[in-house]
C-alpha cells in the first residue's frame, strides 16, 4: 500500500489518540413528542455535526410530507424511525442514537413518552448513566414527568438533567423556570438522586442545547451538552466489589481452563482471592487471559477470561466474586417487576428467570403490591396486567447467585421469559433474597439504599448461617 | 465491610475508553449467543464490519478456535477483490467457510443489471440467505449491522427474533434490558444477532486502525476504471457491466465506503489511501455511507420492508 503523507495526516497521532481514548456516556431521554424530545435529540445530532447532506435532503423532503413545523425542517423526523410510527406521528419503541464530540461518545436511548410503554423506558434506563428529563416550560410538571422521574430512580439512575424546553414560548421567564425546578426537587426529594441539573433551553432554536443561549441573561450554567460531557460515569460500578458471571468455560486443550465473562463490577488482579457461587468454594486468580495478552488488572466493563489456581467446580451460571464480599445465594427473590407481556400475571404462574448467565424456573409465590407509577406508593393487588410495576416474590427451582439491585445493577437484575411464546415477559430488580426459607433468613437491602449496602455475607460460614436461617 | 475497601484510588480514576467498552460488549454478546444456541453461524459479508466482527469473535473465544462457521451468501456479483480476500482470510485463520449461492436464481440468470436491484437483492441475497439458513439448520446468525446505518435499524434489537419464515415483526420485539439477552425461541424460529449494534462508522474505523485489522483493499483509494450510473460512480469490475455505445470507462482515484454487489455499489472520489486519511474523511464526511448503495433508495421505508421480508 502506498502511503501518501499529507497535511491532513499531519498531527495524526494526536488526533487518533484523542478519538481512540474517548469515554462513552449512555443516557436516556425521557419526555413526550409534545415536550419536544425528538426535536431535542435531533438538535443534539444536528449541532454536533452528525447529520449528513443526503440525510438533510431526505429530511427536507420528509418535512414537507410528515413535518409538524409548517414546512420548516423538522429535526424530530431525524429520529422518528419506522414507517408506521411516522404515519402515527409518535415514537413507539426504544431507539438508540449516537453522536460524539472531541471528549465523549454518546449513546442515547430514545424512549416513548406515553404511558403504556413503561417497559421500553425501563429498558432504556437500565443501561443509562444519566437521565435527561424533558418538560415543556408552558405545561410544567405533568403526570408523565412524575412517572419518568420515579421510573429512572427505580432503575438506579442517580444523575438527572432536567431540560426545561420551549423556554422561548414563556419569554425565557426566570420565575417560571425556578418554579418548575423547585417543583421537581420537591417531588423527587426522596428519590435518591445525587444530582439534578436544571437547564432552560429551546430545542427548536438550539439555545442551551449544544451552544449557549443568549436569550436568558440570568442563567449562568452551561448548555446541556457541557453537562453531558462532564458528568461522572460508571462511578458506582467500578467502586462495588468484584463480580463476574461466567458465560463460557473455555477449554481448548488440557492445558487451559478459563472462565469467560464480562466484569460486572469492581476490579480484579492476579493473586486476588475469589469465591465462586453456587459452589461456595474459594480460589485465587492465576491469570487474567485476553487475546491481547494477560492483564495485570481487569475492571468493570471488560470482557476477560479468568484462570483460577485451583481445579474447582465452575460452570456457566457461576458467579466469581471477591472473596471478602461474596455474592449471596438465593432460591426466593423479592423483586420489583416491570410486567411487559400482554397477558395477565397471577400467583402460581411458572416462568423462566434469566439471572446473569443462569436460567431457572420461577414460580410466582406472591404478588405483594402494585406500585403507583406516579407516587411510587404500593397498593395491594391480586394480578398484574401489561405495563404494571409491582413487587412480586419469586420462588426458584434452585438457588442462584444474586445481589440486591441497589448494590449492583448487573448481578441484581433479571428477566422473566414466557415458556410458551419464549418472549420476554418482565424485567425484574432484586429487592431482597432468601435461601432455604427456614426461619427469616432475609438478606435485607432497601431499593434506595446506598451502594455500600451490599448484602453482608461472610463467606462459607455466612452462607451456612444463612442456609439455616441463623443470619 | 464497605464497598470502597476493595477500591484502589488511582485505578478507579482510570477509565475504559468507548472502544474498550464497545469491544467488551460485543464479545459478551458473541459468548452469550454461542452458549445458549444450538447451531450458530456468522454471516460473513467480507466488508469492514464483517472484518471487525470476525476479529471480535476470534478474541471472544481465544485461545480456543471459532466455535461456528462463516457463511457467505455469494450473489456472484461481488467485487473480485472481495472474493480473493474472503478465501485468503478464511484460510489464514483456519475458519470453516460456507459459500452459498441461490442456484435457482443463478439458473434463471437473475442479476442486478438484467433484473434491477430490488429483484436481484430479493432473489440472490434475501432468498439465498433463507435457503442457506434452512439447509444447514442454523438457529442463530451473527450479522455486522449497526444501528447508526439506517433509521429502521436504530430500533432493531441486538438479539432479533425471526419467524420460521424468517420474517421480522417490528411489533414483536423483546425488551433488552441490562446485559440480559433472551436467546430462547420456538421450534423453527431463529435469531439474528448483531454484536456491532452500538458501533458507529467512525468507531469501526478507529478500531480497525487500533487493532490493525485486515480489510479489503477496495476501501483504500486507487486508480480504478469507473462509469457513471444513476449518479453513482460504478467500477467496471468485469466484462458483465454493459457499456453504452462509444462509452469507455474513466480511470479515477476512488475508494469505497461500503462494499456489496459491484454494479450496485458507488465509489467515492477520494485520495484517502491510508487509515488515518480515511478516518479524517469519515469525520469530515458530508454524506452517509449508505448513500453509495442503490438498494436503500428503492422507496421510503425500503429497508424496513426488506427486513420484514427476511433481508438481514
Amino acid at each position: 500500500m502506498t502511503i501518501h503523507p499529507s497535511r491532513d495526516a499531519f498531527g495524526y497521532e494526536a488526533f487518533l489518540a484523542t478519538h481512540q481514548s474517548k469515554e462513552v456516556l449512555r443516557f436516556i431521554a425521557c419526555g413526550s413528542v409534545d415536550d419536544g424530545k425528538s426535536t431535542l435529540i435531533g438538535r443534539l445530532l444536528h449541532d454536533t455535526k452528525q447529520i449528513f447532506d443526503d440525510q438533510i435532503t431526505a429530511l427536507q423532503r420528509d418535512s414537507r410530507k410528515h413535518g409538524t413545523q409548517g414546512g420548516e425542517v423538522d429535526l424530530a423526523l431525524l429520529v422518528d424511525g419506522l414507517q408506521a410510527e411516522r404515519e402515527q406521528g409518535i415514537t413507539i419503541d426504544v431507539a438508540y442514537r449516537f453522536f460524539s464530540t472531541d471528549t465523549r461518545s454518546f449513546i442515547v436511548a430514545d424512549t416513548p413518552g406515553h404511558e403504556q410503554y413503561t417497559r421500553n423506558m425501563a429498558t432504556g434506563a437500565s443501561t443509562a448513566d444519566v437521565a435527561v428529563i424533558l418538560v415543556d416550560a408552558r405545561h410544567g410538571l405533568t403526570r408523565q414527568t412524575r412517572r419518568h422521574a420515579l421510573l429512572v430512580s427505580i432503575l438506579g439512575i442517580r444523575r438527572v438533567a432536567l431540560a426545561v424546553n420551549k423556554m422561548d414560548l414563556v419569554g425565557w421567564s426566570q420565575t417560571r423556570f425556578e418554579e418548575l425546578v423547585s417543583g421537581f426537587n420537591a417531588f423527587t426529594g426522596s428519590f435518591g438522586f445525587t444530582e439534578v441539573r436544571a437547564i432552560p433551553l429551546s430545542a427548536k432554536n438550539g439555545d442551551n442545547v449544544v451552544l449557549p443561549g443568549t436569550a436568558a441573561g440570568w442563567y449562568e450554567g452551561g448548555p446541556l451538552l457541557s453537562y453531558l460531557e462532564t458528568v461522572p460515569v460508571h462511578a458506582e460500578a467500578v467502586a462495588a466489589p468484584f463480580r463476574m458471571a461466567v458465560q463460557w468455560v473455555n477449554r481448548p486443550n488440557s492445558d487451559f481452563r478459563g472462565f469467560a465473562g464480562l466484569v460486572a463490577s469492581g476490579i480484579v488482579r492476579p493473586g486476588d482471592r475469589v469465591s465462586v457461587a453456587p459452589s461456595g468454594l474459594s480460589s485465587t486468580v492465576a491469570r487474567i487471559y485476553t487475546a491481547d495478552g494477560d492483564l495485570a488488572v481487569a475492571r468493570e466493563g471488560q470482557s476477560v477470561t479468568l484462570v483460577l489456581a485451583d481445579e474447582i467446580d465452575v460452570s456457566r451460571g457461576s458467579v466469581i466474586a471477591a472473596a471478602e464480599a461474596p455474592v449471596a445465594l438465593a432460591d426466593s427473590l423479592d423483586t420489583r417487576l416491570f410486567w411487559a407481556a400482554e397477558t395477565e400475571l397471577l400467583p402460581g404462574a411458572s416462568l423462566l428467570a434469566k439471572v446473569g448467565t443462569v436460567t431457572v424456573t420461577a414460580t410466582v409465590e406472591r404478588i405483594a403490591s402494585r406500585i403507583d407509577p406516579e407516587t411510587g406508593l404500593p397498593a395491594p393487588t391480586q394480578r398484574l396486567s401489561a405495563n404494571d410495576i409491582a413487587d412480586v416474590t419469586l420462588k426458584l427451582d434452585r438457588p442462584v447467585p444474586v445481589d440486591a439491585y441497589a448494590a449492583n445493577r448487573d448481578t441484581g437484575s433479571l428477566i422473566l421469559i414466557d415458556r410458551e411464546s419464549t418472549d420476554t415477559a418482565a424485567l425484574g430488580l432484586v429487592l431482597a433474597s432468601t435461601f432455604g426459607k427456614v426461619g427469616s433468613g432475609k438478606t435485607e437491602a432497601a431499593p434506595q439504599a446506598a451502594p455500600d449496602a451490599t448484602p453482608r455475607s461472610e463467606g462459607f460460614l455466612g452462607r451456612l448461617k444463612s442456609l439455616f436461617g441463623g443470619r | 465491610m464497605t464497598a470502597t475497601a476493595t477500591l484502589d484510588a488511582p485505578l478507579a480514576a482510570e477509565r475504559l475508553t468507548h472502544l474498550q467498552r464497545l469491544e467488551a460488549e460485543s464479545i459478551h454478546i458473541l459468548r452469550e449467543t454461542v452458549a445458549e444456541t444450538e447451531n450458530p453461524v456468522m454471516l460473513y459479508s467480507i466488508g469492514k464490519d464483517s472484518s471487525v466482527l470476525l476479529h471480535l469473535a476470534q478474541k471472544a473465544f481465544a485461545p480456543g478456535r471459532l466455535p461456528f462457521p462463516l457463511l457467505h451468501v455469494d450473489t456472484t456479483w461481488k467485487f473480485r477483490e472481495m472474493i480473493a480476500f474472503r478465501d485468503r482470510r478464511a484460510a489464514e485463520i483456519g475458519a470453516e467457510l460456507i459459500v452459498h449461492t441461490n442456484q435457482d436464481g443463478l439458473a434463471r440468470g437473475v442479476g442486478p443489471i438484467s433484473h434491477g436491484s430490488e429483484v436481484h437483492t430479493d432473489v440472490m441475497k434475501t432468498q439465498a440467505l433463507r435457503q442457506a439458513l434452512d439447509k444447514h439448520k442454523f438457529d442463530a446468525a451473527f450479522g455486522g449491522a449497526r444501528r447508526d446505518e439506517e433509521a429502521s435499524r436504530a430500533k432493531e434489537r441486538i438479539v432479533s427474533l425471526r419467524t420460521a419464515q424468517h420474517r421480522w415483526d417490528p411489533k414483536r420485539q423483546r425488551a433488552e434490558p441490562w446485559h440480559l439477552y433472551n436467546l430462547r425461541k420456538r421450534k423453527g424460529e431463529s435469531l439474528r444477532v448483531f454484536p456491532l449494534s452500538n458501533w458507529t462508522e467512525l468507531d469501526i474505523w478507529l478500531y480497525i486502525e487500533r487493532e490493525r485489522i485486515p480489510i479489503v483493499p477496495l476501501y483504500f483509494a486507487a486508480e480504478r476504471p469507473v462509469v457513471t450510473r444513476d449518479g453513482l460512480l460504478i467500477m467496471v469490475d468485469d466484462e458483465r457491466l454493459p457499456l453504452e455505445p462509444g462509452e469507455t470507462p474513466e480511470t479515477r482515484l476512488v475508494r469505497f465506503r461500503t462494499l456489496g454487489c459491484y454494479p450496485l455499489t458507488g465509489a467515492v472520489e477520494s485520495p484517502a489511501a491510508t487509515l488515518p486519511e480515511i478516518i479524517g474523511e469519515t469525520l469530515a464526511a458530508r454524506t452517509s455511507e449508505r448513500q453509495g448503495r442503490l438498494i436503500d433508495k428503492d422507496g421510503a421505508g425500503s429497508m424496513e420492508r426488506k427486513k420484514q421480508e427476511g433481508y438481514f
